[in-house]
């Protein structure tokens, strides 16, 4: 650095007082100018060797090196020079640079040229933000436009190589610029050399000249954070990454120089570290998701909307787990700190008459015995003050997931590129299953075919009366079917509760688990029905999937509604029981109390045994059963539904294929397909169940969660071993909102059975938190008033008065009423906007038509009138690169016959010979250029565009 | 994983996460299965390029209709044979990553569907790419009128300056609003 410092100074010195002399001939200068550059190039060779790295190595020819380096060095001869002319004369630069400039340069003082430099610096100040994007460009450019520049101007530092130069340049930027401009586009050039020199010594620098290097180092930072998203082979890559940090590195040093170097050196360290913590993170973060391998497999064989549905499944797992986690820690963890340890009082332990059978299994299969008075049910807790955030929480996760959703959604519903679509979009990459290709490509071809007769609309309905009949006789079948269910399901559960009263032992295992095995087969065979239904509807696939997917959804809905109405049947008798069962024990006590009494209470009262005290039925804990069990035998279904339905009718299909009369694989049985809505809609009611549930069973998110975790493993394997992929794929991206709303719906109406039973059925008087009160929302109150300070819960009741009541549920009334509306509008503005863009393309299209048809026919009479004189269109039909080559390759002759003449040819010969030879053809492709604008619209522009289609994509 | 680890090199690994859009873990298996794809004398060789035939063999490739395509558009072989170098194999996992923008994807998407590679997708390309998407069997394939009327019907949509083929801009243009594009145009290891 030091030494680039002292080359600099030495310069400097040279230029001053060196020219302070007149220097008489230009020869002379040159030479002079010769040696000065040649000690900076010394240095800046070495720098650019490296910094040009990329352009080193794509220089075909090394031999040339000397020549480039003599090239350099003369351009910035002439540059400085010329600069210094604009100083001193304010002169418009003429064509050739004339040896009289050099003399009056030459008088130029020292002061002079730091003048310059300062004015130089203020201006590429102003004009750097205006030419960022533009020097962005260049510097990309500079690989290859800088080199044949050099080659173009070596040997020969006229103008018309400048012409040359420029010509290069206006090709790259796309900006078609006169001969007269070429002052301006000239200095643009000498700014970015002078922004080089800067770079190559920062220890110089002025403030000014330090910001303009912080920003040449920034950019080449957002080089590197950008360059990953640049298409560019990964050589290339390397090398700008190698590249760009070097000059990072370099400079980032010398940058802080002064007195915040310490600081910005401890900045730069400190965003480097952590930019690799922050990269350490995300590897970190991408290999904790759980499942995304297994995952990706599955995505990489069936394609994504398979995926979608393990998604979903992983989704679903962590909601769990969270719901999981908010039980435990609100209601478990503090009974097991707080309460009584099993079998300490009567409600935690077994009663008398039930103890021998406690420990059997088929008793607790159903969740009776021991399973019945443990923590898995609402009856083990204490009366403590345990608050249910689970479903707020649930609501506040799935209204957010949809929100976002339905934001990411929104954006894609225009169908103005149909067909394009359906042509650029329609192979999903990820499938790697031969099957899967194949029904793929079957299903593109159906898609493609509808497409065209939709287009073509010649869609007649033959018989349309016959269709509608059908259609409605299906419907017709389709209720039948949802009210046999839901009947079957009430007249089973009303029967289960008869064998109850009987007492379960009296029955076998069919007549226990009824219920719940009759509506495990009515939810599998069910969707069975309807699908066969579903083909004499004659609907479009993807009508005829939502309506299936509606009315499994009816059928499920319904038969959970059934069940919860038997249910609250068998609450009203079990309060009954509970009325006699009270009754029996206040005799009981008193009883008690007699004995005691009349023992004259010497002895301490009796001990008695908590599996002796008479208790309640406590209705909760019933509930919490049903609820358990009606999850669990769903479990049961679906595992051996996988089991049978998809494993072993795979084995069965391959290995009995080699024996049988017809192919077993692609006929008839063939392997069942993986379906995805229909799993999708079972997760959905198995969530809805455990949300319901939840309340009664404190425990069932923690199933829940074990039953997510064994058939996410197990769907895994069955997927990969014995699915084929379902023909008819409907796309993840659109059907996620819908499942959601489906989970929504779902969780509004399960969470209202558990409301209702709060608000209207008392508690039963001997188990769970609520015992003894009479509603069980009555423990709000009681801990308003316990709890908490006396002004809280005055303040609460007078908040609670229906003065204030009232006002406030119209204010949210009034609130929801507006946001509706302004959401309305907002609608109605969106689809404003987007008509007008449709009519304004349209308008596009049609100008673009009526500009291609006018340039066509321009284009013919150009033709006509050109025929006579047939030089000039083919001078015009040229393409630009092809001229390029032409100039480049004169400049290469230009260069030979300089260095054949030892590197300092006679100027006016070249004066005299060049324009003559080189001139008019620059000139004439710029008038043919610029004439084209209006007079050949058709046939130079085109071949221009696809020349710059090509460069173009090199870029990106 | 620890052999792979050190024939990748630390620095190599870092400056590979930089240019690409792949996680360490991910560059490390891309490893792993380029390398199951040599041969024992190539494993020596630094830098070896893999013919297209052995790539295809992989099974994320294996029944890609664009599978060829591909190889050609991501391979920096001079002799044009769609032979890829690992890190020509890095570049396009990087491409077909999850993370990779849209805009790169658009870009390859589009070189992939230019099947002449002359920087337009025209009538031909478009032929060849409804070809490829219908599959080889004569049953999916189209008849030359619907053929003739899909074409007309993209080019409508997409051609909006009229010059009878889609050129780039074009072409990102109407794979931007597209919603399935970002989701679709993904391969994983």
């Amino acid at each position: 650095m030091a030494m680039l410092f002292a080359t600099w100074k030495h310069c400097v010195y040279v230029f001053a007082t060196g020219l302070e002399d007149e220097v008489d001939t230009f020869q002379e200068e040159h030479e002079r100018e010769r040696h000065r550059g040649k000690r900076r190039d010394g240095e800046r060779a070495k720098k650019k060797k490296r910094a040009n790295g990329e352009r080193r190595k794509r220089a075909s020819n090394v031999g040339q090196e000397e020549e480039k380096l003599q090239a350099r060095r003369e351009k910035k001869g002439r540059r400085k020079r010329s600069s210094s002319d604009q100083q001193a004369e304010g002169r418009e630069g003429d064509e050739a640079e004339q040896p009289t400039t050099k003399s009056s340069k030459a008088a130029k003082t020292r002061k002079n040229v730091k003048n310059e430099k300062t004015r130089k610096v203020e201006k590429e100040e102003k004009e750097d933000e205006a030419d960022d994007e533009e020097r962005n460009a260049k510097r990309k450019k500079k690989h290859g436009s800088n080199k044949k520049e050099e080659n173009v101007e070596d040997g020969n530092k006229h103008t018309v190589k400048e012409k040359a130069g420029e010509v290069k340049k206006k090709k790259h930027k796309k900006v078609v610029e006169t001969s007269s401009e070429k002052e301006t586009s000239e200095e643009e050039d000498n700014e970015e050399e002078d922004s080089e020199e800067k770079e190559v010594r920062p220890e110089t620098l002025t403030p000014e000249e330090l910001e303009t290097l912080k920003e040449a180092v920034d950019e080449r930072k957002k080089l590197i954070q950008g360059l990953r998203g640049k298409p560019w082979a990964m050589k290339k890559k390397l090398v700008t990454l190698r590249e760009s940090q070097e000059f990072v590195e370099k400079y980032e040093g010398a940058l802080g120089k002064g007195k915040g170097r310490k600081l910005y050196a401890y900045k730069v360290m400190m965003t480097k570290k952590w930019m690799k913590f922050k990269r350490d993170f995300e590897n970190f973060k991408t290999a904790c998701i759980p499942w995304e391998m297994k995952i990706k497999e599955i995505e990489s064989h069936f394609g994504s909307s398979v995926a979608s549905y393990f998604i979903f499944l992983r989704w679903m797992y962590g909601i769990n787990m969270i719901l999981f986690c908010l039980t435990f820690g609100l209601v478990m963890v503090p009974e097991a700190l707080m309460g009584r340890p099993y079998g300490t009082i009567p409600r935690k332990t077994v009663p008398r008459a039930e103890a021998p059978s406690a420990m059997d299994f088929a008793v607790l299969w159903d969740f009776g015995g021991y399973a019945q008075y443990s923590v898995l049910f609402y009856g083990y807790y204490n009366n403590q003050r345990a608050i249910g955030w689970l479903n707020a929480y649930s609501y506040m996760v799935v209204i957010r997931t949809m929100a976002r959703n339905a934001n990411e959604s929104g954006v894609g519903d225009d169908n103005s590129f149909n067909f394009s679509w359906k042509m650029f979009t329609s192979w999903d990459y990820l499938i790697g299953n031969p099957e899967t290709a194949d029904n793929k490509f079957a299903s593109i071809t159906t898609i493609f075919k509808e497409a065209i007769l939709e287009e073509q609309e010649s869609r007649k309905d033959d018989n349309i009366h016959l269709t509608r009949f059908l259609r409605v006789l299906a419907n017709f079948l389709v209720l039948c079917c949802l009210a046999g269910s839901g009947y079957l399901i009430y007249f089973v559960v009303r029967r289960s509760q008869k064998f109850a009263l009987d007492g379960l032992e009296n029955h076998t295992w069919w007549e226990r688990n009824e219920v719940n095995m009759v509506m495990s087969l009515l939810g599998m065979f069910c969707p069975m029905l309807f699908d066969v239904i579903s083909a004499l509807e004659n609907y479009h696939p993807r009508v005829a999937l939502q309506w299936q997917l509606g009315r499994i959804f009816a059928l499920f809905l319904g038969n959970l509604y059934t069940f919860i109405i038997a249910l609250m049947d068998e609450i009203n008798l079990k309060r009954e029981e509970e009325k006699i069962v009270k009754f029996n024990i206040t005799t009981w006590e008193a009883s008690l109390y007699n004995i005691s009494a009349s023992e004259n209470s010497t002895a301490p009262p009796v001990t008695i045994q908590p599996a002796d005290v008479p208790r309640g039925p406590c209705w909760e804990t019933m509930v919490g059963q049903e609820f358990v069990r009606l999850i669990i035998s769903d479990t049961m279904t679906t595992y051996i539904t996988l089991l049978i339905g998809d494993f072993l009718r795979a084995v069965l299909v391959r290995f009995l294929n080699y024996c049988w009369c017809w192919d077993l694989e692609a006929g008839f049985p063939s392997y069942s397909e993986f379906d995805v809505s229909g799993n999708v809609l079972g997760l959905i009611f198995n969530q809805g169940m455990i949300w319901m549930g939840a309340f009664y069973a404190p425990c069932l998110p923690a199933l829940n969660l074990l039953r997510l975790h064994v058939s996410m493993y197990l769907q895994c394997w069955a997927v990969m071993c014995c699915n084929v992929p379902q023909e008819r794929v409907f796309k993840a991206s659109g059907s996620n909102n819908f499942y959601m709303a489906m989970l929504l719906v779902i969780l509004f109406l399960s969470t209202l059975p558990a409301i209702y039973t709060i608000v209207t059925i008392p508690p039963s008087f001997d188990c769970g938190p609520f015992s003894g009160k009479k509603r069980m929302f009555d423990v709000i109150q009681e801990t308003l008033e316990s709890d908490f300070p006396t002004w809280f819960s005055k303040v609460f009741s007078s908040a609670s008065n229906p003065g204030l009541v009232l006002p406030f549920i119209l204010l949210m009334v009034l609130a929801i009423y507006y946001l509706q509306s302004t959401s309305k509008s907002y609608k109605e503005a969106n689809v404003d906007l987007k008509k007008k863009l449709q009519t304004q393309n349209e308008e596009n299209k049609k100008k673009n038509k009526l500009a291609a048809l006018k340039a066509q026919m321009d284009l013919e009479e150009a033709r006509k009138a050109a025929s006579p004189s047939a030089e000039h269109p083919k001078n015009n039909n040229a393409s630009p690169d092809q001229e390029a080559d032409e100039e480049e390759d004169r400049g290469r002759g230009q260069r030979m016959y300089h260095s054949k003449n030892g590197r300092s040819p006679p100027p006016p010969r070249h004066d005299g010979h060049l324009p003559a030879t080189r001139a008019p053809v620059p000139r004439n492709y710029h008038h043919g250029n610029q004439g084209s604008a209006g007079y050949l619209p058709g046939f130079p522009r085109e071949s221009e565009a696809r020349m710059h289609r090509v460069p173009s994509l090199q870029r990106h | 994983m620890g052999t792979t680890a050190s024939q990748l090199g630390k620095d190599m690994l870092s400056e590979y996460q930089e240019l690409t859009f792949l996680t360490k873990q991910e560059i490390l298996l891309a490893h792993k299965r380029f390398t199951e794809l040599l041969t024992k004398d190539e494993k020596d060789l630094p830098n070896t390029r893999v013919p297209m035939e052995r790539i295809l063999t992989l099974p994320e490739l294996k029944s890609n209709p664009f599978r060829k395509r591909i190889c050609n558009v991501f391979s920096t072989s001079e002799y044009k044979d769609g032979g890829l170098t690992f890190e020509d194999f890095l570049d396009l996992l990087s491409a077909f990553s999850d993370s990779a923008t849209l805009e790169i994807k658009s870009h390859y998407a589009f070189r992939i569907f230019d099947f002449d590679d002359d920087g337009t997708l025209d009538c031909r390309d478009l032929e060849k790419l409804v070809n490829c998407l219908t599959g080889e069997t004569d049953d999916t394939r189209l008849t030359p009128e619907e053929m003739r009327q899909l074409i007309n019907n993209i080019l409508e949509e997409s051609d909006i300056d009229k010059d009878g083929t889609v050129n780039l801009s074009e072409f990102q243009h109407v794979i931007s609003r597209s919603p399935d594009f970002v989701s679709s145009f993904k391969i994983v290891l």
